[in-house]
């Protein structure tokens, strides 16, 4: 298959971007400053993110779109009002993650917001479950943008009048250069920020008035240490479809009254494993001393026994200190546990500590 | 100090007596992007010709760093493993990895001059 380009592919070159092929798409790992300088920068001011790669699918229907979705979805749809947002995923029959994604009520339907590299197998997956009255479509005529930290909403409320009033995971139209773009408040670096859904058209424009005003653009490799030291899972490392939201430490994103009544993809597998618990977890991991533990590295018990792997593991610039999560023998998964790494042959000393490792700063 | 010579994995060598001092190229710490990690050989260890001396992370992947010539350690710069980002500032200067008591001045020979080596960076961009 053909190496695909975003819309902003030329702009970013001229920015001075490093691309790599990720998930079928040449993407920027980052720019000239480098990522502990754009990860702080992100931090402390604010930057932007091309995420146009990811898919953006919308659905429309009548009230059983609803349950085709619900099929699927672990989320509850049914009260989710619209312009609000929720984090869920699509489910396997045996209660494995398909994809994480973010789901929005719409006034005619749904958009769900899913990873570059799984959405041609998510729509196919979601539309299983949809009757011939339902709609959909992957618009790839519109590009989106995150902006994220301190400063986006400041910067944003200058050229988007409202978006101020927007709370964490809820969104709006808003007017933009005589076309309607929809943005939501949400991200993926634990910082405040927004992200902006807007046509291919228009987005060089919009990202002009970030960079006049002091937005760096911030590549892959930070948007990598960004989320790992908010704790959020990266589909593919973390997350996959052999491991279930149980496992994963992520039961809080399946709604509760969805617990209880079931009627989703790996219901049974997921009552059980709520009732009895499971065999791993996934946990935040921080090895001692300045010692880096990346993906695939193996966990020990302080006895030498193989406990558990390393899903994603890096340096975080903002707590200056080498930061990892991974999936651990659920025995040992209390925080404050000290645990061995593996690391070129060598066993380090580590400890499981709580998930996030940076403070998150939503606006709820 | 004898000037530097350059080895294709993109690391120095320079010579007092027959003491050789290793660090890795400005070239290699600007592929290599924020360093955040070093871990430098033990006095005392015995190392080969290209063989694995050191190693060296940035935020992006870790990499090992290879000795340009056979040798005795003598010397790990605990400095850059104290604070692994001072590579990136002066990686041909004070931010050496290790010192080694050379085995054969000979293996000298088959490393590059500063100008070789620019010209193979310009050659083979990576």
């Amino acid at each position: 298959m053909e190496i695909q380009k975003t819309a902003l592919y030329n702009y970013h070159k001229n920015l001075g971007a490093k691309f790599v092929p990720f998930a079928g798409y040449e993407m920027p790992i980052q720019y000239k400053e480098g990522i502990v300088k754009e990860h702080i920068s992100t931090r402390t001011h604010a930057g932007f993110f091309d995420v146009s790669h990811m898919g953006q699918f919308f659905l429309e229907g009548d009230e059983t779109l609803i349950n085709s979705l619900e099929k699927i979805i672990p989320a509850d749809l049914k009260s989710l009002k619209i312009n609000h947002s929720k984090y869920s995923f699509l489910l396997n029959e045996d209660g494995g993650i398909i994809d994480d994604l973010i789901i929005t009520k719409t006034e005619k339907g749904f958009c769900i917001i899913l990873n570059a590299a799984c959405k041609d197998n998510d729509i196919k997956q979601i539309s299983k479950f949809l009757d011939k009255n339902h709609k959909s479509l992957l618009n790839n005529e519109l590009s989106l943008i995150a902006l994220q930290g301190p400063k986006s909403v400041e910067i944003l409320e200058k050229l988007i009048p409202g978006v101020s009033n927007l709370k964490f995971m809820t969104g709006s139209n808003f007017d933009y250069e005589g076309e309607k773009i929809y943005i939501t408040r949400s991200g993926y670096t634990g910082e405040d920020g927004f992200e902006i859904s807007i046509s291919n058209k228009k987005v060089e424009k919009f990202v002009d008035f970030l960079i006049k005003h002091n937005v760096k653009p911030i590549g892959l490799g930070a948007r990598d240490t960004l989320r790992l030291e908010a704790g959020l899972c990266l589909y593919g490392h973390d997350l996959n479809e052999k491991i279930n939201p149980i496992e994963a430490n992520l039961k809080w994103a399946i709604a509760k009254k969805r617990k209880e009544t079931g009627g989703f993809n790996g219901w049974k597998k997921i009552k059980k494993l709520l009732e009895s618990g499971c065999e791993k977890t996934r946990v935040g991991i921080k090895p001692d001393g300045k010692i880096i533990a990346r993906e695939n590295t193996k966990i020990f018990s302080t006895d030498d026994k193989e406990i558990g792997i390393i899903t994603s593991g890096t340096f975080g610039p903002s707590v200056n200190a080498p930061v990892a999560m991974g999936y651990l023998n659920s025995n040992f998964s209390e925080v404050g546990t000290e645990i061995k790494l593996e690391v070129r042959g060598k066993k380090y000393g580590g400890k499981v500590t709580e998930l996030p490792f940076y403070k998150k700063s939503y606006v709820k | 100090m004898s000037e530097k010579k350059f080895s294709k994995k993109h690391e120095w060598v320079s010579l007092e007596g027959d003491i050789a001092t290793v660090g890795i190229t400005k070239h290699a710490t600007e592929m290599l992007g924020d360093i955040v990690f070093t871990e430098v050989p033990e006095t005392g260890k015995v190392v080969e010709k290209e063989g694995q001396a050191a190693v060296v992370e940035s935020t992006k992947a870790a990499s090992d760093v290879y000795s340009p010539i056979s040798g005795e350690i003598t010397e790990g710069n605990k400095a850059i493993v104290d604070d692994p980002s001072s590579v990136n500032s002066d990686p041909e200067g004070a931010s050496w990895f290790f010192k080694l008591k050379i085995k054969d001045k000979g293996e000298l020979d088959s490393l590059m001059s500063k100008e070789e080596y620019e010209k193979f960076v310009a050659e083979n961009p990576s």
